[in-house]
């Protein structure tokens, strides 16, 4: 199997993911440039973190144009996995590949911290490895990281159970309190109805050895590679968003 | 703006007044040129020859300081200082000021000044991978404090954030004497290969001369040369103009472009346009290579119509670099930057005159021997005295000050005081994360960044207190290498050198010029004391409005080296049942210190006394007994002393506070046992079985340590002062600085 990281101009976590699969996870991982449309036949494409054209306009509205985004879009059509972080998650959503919108975080402030999320679903492809429920110290870095949709959006996502991360309190709850940035029902993360394309805020690659910010996250990359060893779980749950 | 006709014209001596000259400079540009200079040449004249690019008043007293050393492979000189780490790799780092365009344009200021110092470091062939910052603001009474504050740590944030670098570390400090004049020193740290390191001496008569970058516009002309070598007059609203405007997506590609151009063979020298831009830039690599350089100016890509020589060359535009390429290799550097959309042009070529020679249009608009800009610029052994009321700013009689009635309320007042408080207001707001170093985030004494395929480590800080330095600049400088040593040695690390970036008012006075005298040898005695030597950095004169000068700061960024980096040690106690021990002894000394300002509202004494032989020795023990693995946590005592020492050590625990029971009799006044600031102390934490090894270790150097209790339960107490809640101690540090910052907006 192959992992694919894309670099758009202005991505910064693109080495730290690329280093996350290769030195930590030991698997192959190819650098993909947003000018490209070859995706190099890999079964993972990861959009990283960052600021893709120094987030002018919107965090995620011009790289949402790169050539690779269409090449990442088919893909995600044909059932590939896409992984969006944090940059990677606005572009998800301006590319209409994930439903609703990162606006500016509720303080407008930049934040940088440890942030406590709830694994809310374990039927996914970046989560299967996961106790539902779990708990993980992840860190968030962003400026525009509040996730805001329509009423019936939301309602769709939590009856699909799309939402696969939730920002939660010491104590384990999704309070306000737990909530850095403001995000509609204290969602950290989402899939798509199909469970194959998944963004999220906190950054997984940036938690994966003990030594440097924890490695609570190790999992999420080892979920994807079992999914991939194994077929999972998008076919799986596909039914489930049927019923 | 003028034509060129008038541009070409003889300068006046009026014209040099306007440029900030002196008539003795003037007549000394004449002399050397044979001629009167034309106003093109008079205004590279007047940014080369500012105190900002030339060091005119500090040079003579920078060449005391100890530059040598087994790891440095480039002292002082080049864009920055690197430093040999083992294994082929090596280190380069540099701390700058920004302090004057900050305060005009507080958000691009303070930007700026960070992509400023990334350029000098990845000049070097360094990737950068650390920014640390010493920011200096006024008091909260003051209206504008809490905007300057605001806008500098979004323009940091957003600066450092944007261009995937960390920012790992810094101290804040605020204080009444930096209401007219706030200090922004930024620091970046890169790392690269000891073979593979790039330098700015121009070489190869015919070799191309290629502008890359950001285009050139009318931003910053005199903005750091000019505005940063003068005095505020309290008309800095109208200077907003010269302050540069900073594009951290571009900074992004250049940083990405360079190290990939790095990687092929094609640079024979580059520099950053940084200071007085194009004039600069060319004049320093002409000179470091002893060659001339011929540059076409309509060659160079421009963002507006109808720009001057004058202003191309004296443009501050950010993001641009100015790069010798070996002949033949403009293909690659073009090929390299177009795949990061940025300009590559050749603009000159290397020359063989000794003559900078700049065309536009066809016709010289201007011709000067390089040497004249760079080594034969003025340097001043300016006159000193000492201020008149030094020796009465000393005086402080300890006996005549009351004692505090409830030292518990004491303790909370100084944890809550913003010198003292949580900066997690402040290092929230900055990524400290990327590129998946970091070890110890900021929060301990030091930052500690893993070096990825070796087993070392980076320790990181910066420090100075500005306070001792205004008592006594030699003690105070002294103090400043000490207590950022320390801070290294606390996180496990070798202090292997430093940077320094030294603040000051206007050195055109005999006062601070031995302010500054004395601070630069105190900084020569600590760095020669502690083995680091001083690889570059900068000065920073002028930092007064209407004749009130700050107090002298000679910030000190040190760079520690851990042989492993599990020996990474953190300030925070780990275990109940751990023993708590003093490394060193107090004094009854309380001069300059924090409790003293703060609770008795003076600024006076002598600062804490400090012995190098001793502070050495501190460093040989603690270290030992990290590297031994005794140790569970080490910190530096500091501002409030003793008590403020072991309420951090309680309360920053990330998983929670944990108390101490601490049982000493003090042989001293109460107050200065629990908050002077003696030096050369360090707590630490350990199991009780690691002691008797301990207590050999500090024998065996010799030093002095004493057992001082016991981390136990949810209360600080130290015996018979102090008994308080570890969560009271917890919410009056973190809630101090966010409460003083949200008043503004209630």
């Amino acid at each position: 199997m192959r992992w694919g990281v894309v670099t758009f101009p202005g991505s910064n976590d693109d080495h730290d993911t690329v280093h996350a699969i290769g030195a930590v996870l030991g698997e192959p991982v190819v650098p993909l440039w947003h000018e490209d449309r070859d995706l190099h036949g890999v079964d993972v494409v990861v959009l990283p973190g960052g600021f893709s054209y120094g987030d002018y306009l919107r965090p995620g509205a011009m790289a949402r144009f790169s050539p690779i985004i269409e090449s990442v879009a088919t893909f995600a059509e044909r059932g590939g996995f896409v992984w969006g972080i944090c940059n990677g998650f606005q572009v998800l959503c301006e590319a209409g590949l994930l439903p609703g919108a990162l606006i500016r975080n509720r303080d407008l402030r930049f934040i940088c911290r440890m942030a406590r999320i709830r694994v809310e679903e374990t039927d996914t492809a970046f989560t299967c490895r996961y106790a539902r429920s779990a708990l993980l110290s992840l860190p968030v870095k962003h400026g525009d990281g509040c996730y805001v949709a329509d009423h019936e959006t939301l309602e769709q996502l939590e009856h699909n159970r799309q939402v696969v991360f939730r920002y939660v309190d010491p104590s384990g709850a999704a309070s306000d309190r737990g909530n850095p940035n403001g995000s509609l029902a204290n969602i950290a993360g989402i899939c798509n109805a199909e469970r194959n394309v998944l963004g999220m805020m906190p950054h997984p690659e940036h938690a994966v050895e003990a030594l440097c910010g924890g490695d609570d996250a190790l999992e999420m990359f080892k979920s994807v590679s079992q999914a991939i060893r194994q077929g999972l779980p998008h076919r799986q749950s596909l039914a489930i968003s049927d019923r | 703006m003028m034509n060129f006709d008038e541009q070409t014209r003889t300068a006046t001596a009026t014209d040099a007044a306007e440029h900030g000259l002196t008539p003795d400079e003037f007549a000394r540009i004449c002399d050397g040129m044979g001629r009167a200079p034309n106003v093109v040449e008079l205004a590279v004249f007047s940014v080369m020859w500012s105190e900002h690019c030339s060091y005119k008043s500090s040079r003579v007293h920078l060449k005391g300081l100890p530059t040598t050393g087994d790891h440095v492979l480039q002292g002082p000189g080049e864009n920055a200082g690197v430093l040999d780490i083992g294994d082929g790799m090596a280190v380069s780092f540099k701390i700058e000021s920004h302090n004057h365009p900050s305060f005009v344009e507080p958000y691009q200021g303070a930007a700026t000044g960070v992509g400023g110092i990334l350029r000098d470091i990845f000049t070097m062939g360094a990737r950068p991978i650390a920014n640390l910052n010493s920011l200096r603001f006024g008091s909260f009474d003051h209206p504008r404090t809490r905007y300057l504050v605001d806008g500098v740590v979004r323009g940091i944030g957003d600066y450092g954030n944007c261009v995937g670098v960390p920012t790992v570390g810094g101290e804040v400090y605020f204080d009444a004497a930096y209401n007219g004049n706030i200090l922004v020193n930024a620091m970046t740290v890169g790392l690269l290969r000891a073979d593979k390191i790039f330098r700015a001496a121009a070489a190869g008569v015919g070799n191309p001369v290629l502008y890359v970058g950001s285009k050139t516009g009318r931003d910053g002309i005199h903005g750091a040369s000019l505005l940063a070598s003068a005095e505020f007059s309290g008309e800095e609203e109208q200077k907003r103009p010269t302050v540069q405007v900073g594009d951290p997506f571009t900074e992004k590609l250049l940083i990405e472009a360079c190290l990939e151009l790095m990687e092929k063979d094609a640079i024979v020298a580059i520099q950053d346009m940084g200071a007085a831009g194009l004039t600069s830039s060319s004049v320093e690599m002409a000179g470091r290579g002893g060659t001339g350089l011929r540059l076409d100016l309509d060659r160079i890509p421009v963002r507006e119509t109808g720009m001057t020589p004058y202003e191309i060359l004296l443009s501050e535009s950010q993001e641009r670099m100015l790069i010798v390429a070996r002949a033949g290799g403009e293909d690659i550097v073009r090929e390299v930057f177009a795949k990061w959309q940025l300009d590559a042009e050749v603009v000159g070529e290397v020359t063989d005159d000794g003559h900078l020679e700049v065309l536009f249009r066809g016709q010289i608009a201007a011709r000067i021997p390089v040497g004249m800009l760079t080594d034969d610029a003025p340097a001043y052994d300016r006159p000193q005295s000492e201020p008149s009321d030094f020796e009465q700013r000393q005086e402080l009689a300890i006996d005549q000050l009351p004692l505090p009635e409830d030292y518990n309320r004491t303790l909370l007042q100084l944890l809550a005081a913003p010198n003292i408080a949580s900066k997690a207001w402040v290092f929230g707001q900055y990524d400290h994360f990327v590129r998946s170093n970091t070890v110890v985030a900021p929060g301990s004494d030091a930052a500690v960044l893993r070096i990825k395929d070796s087993d070392k480590g980076l320790a990181l800080s910066v420090d100075c207190n500005s306070r001792y330095c205004l008592l006594d600049p030699y003690v105070g400088a002294m103090i400043a290498v000490a207590e950022a040593a320390r801070n290294v040695v606390c996180a496990g690390a070798r202090p292997i050198g430093v940077t320094n970036c030294l603040n000051f008012g206007n050195p055109e006075k005999p006062e601070i010029m031995w302010q500054f005298a004395q601070a630069v040898s105190g900084i020569r005695d600590a760095c020669v004391a502690l083995g680091t030597p001083v690889t570059g950095g900068n000065v920073s004169f002028y930092n007064e409005t209407e004749g009130r000068a700050i107090p002298p700061t000679p910030t000190i960024g040190m760079v520690g080296l851990l042989d492993s980096v599990s020996h990474h040690t953190t300030q925070w106690f780990k275990q109940e049942g751990d023993i708590v021990v003093l490394l060193g002894r107090g004094r009854e000394e309380i001069g300059g210190s924090e409790y003293l300002a703060l609770v008795h509202g003076r600024v006076a004494g002598t600062p804490p006394w400090v012995d190098l032989s001793l502070e050495q020795r501190l460093h040989k023990v603690c270290l030992k007994a990290i590297t031994e693995g005794l140790i569970a946590s080490a910190h530096d005592i500091s501002e409030g002393g003793l008590a403020i020492a072991l309420a951090e050590c309680c309360i920053t625990r990330p998983e929670g506070a944990l108390g101490a029971v601490i049982d000493l009799e003090p042989a001293m006044r109460a107050d200065a046992f629990l908050f002077g600031e003696s030096q050369s102390r360090i707590l630490v934490s350990l199991e009780r079985r690691h002691l008797a090894r301990l207590r050999d270790i500090a024998a065996a150097a010799p030093f002095d340590i004493q057992v001082l209790g016991e981390v136990r339960g949810r209360r600080l107490r130290i015996h018979p002062h102090v008994d308080v809640d570890v969560s009271e101690l917890r919410e009056a540090w973190t809630t101090a600085l966010p409460r003083y910052m949200d008043k503004g907006n209630e």
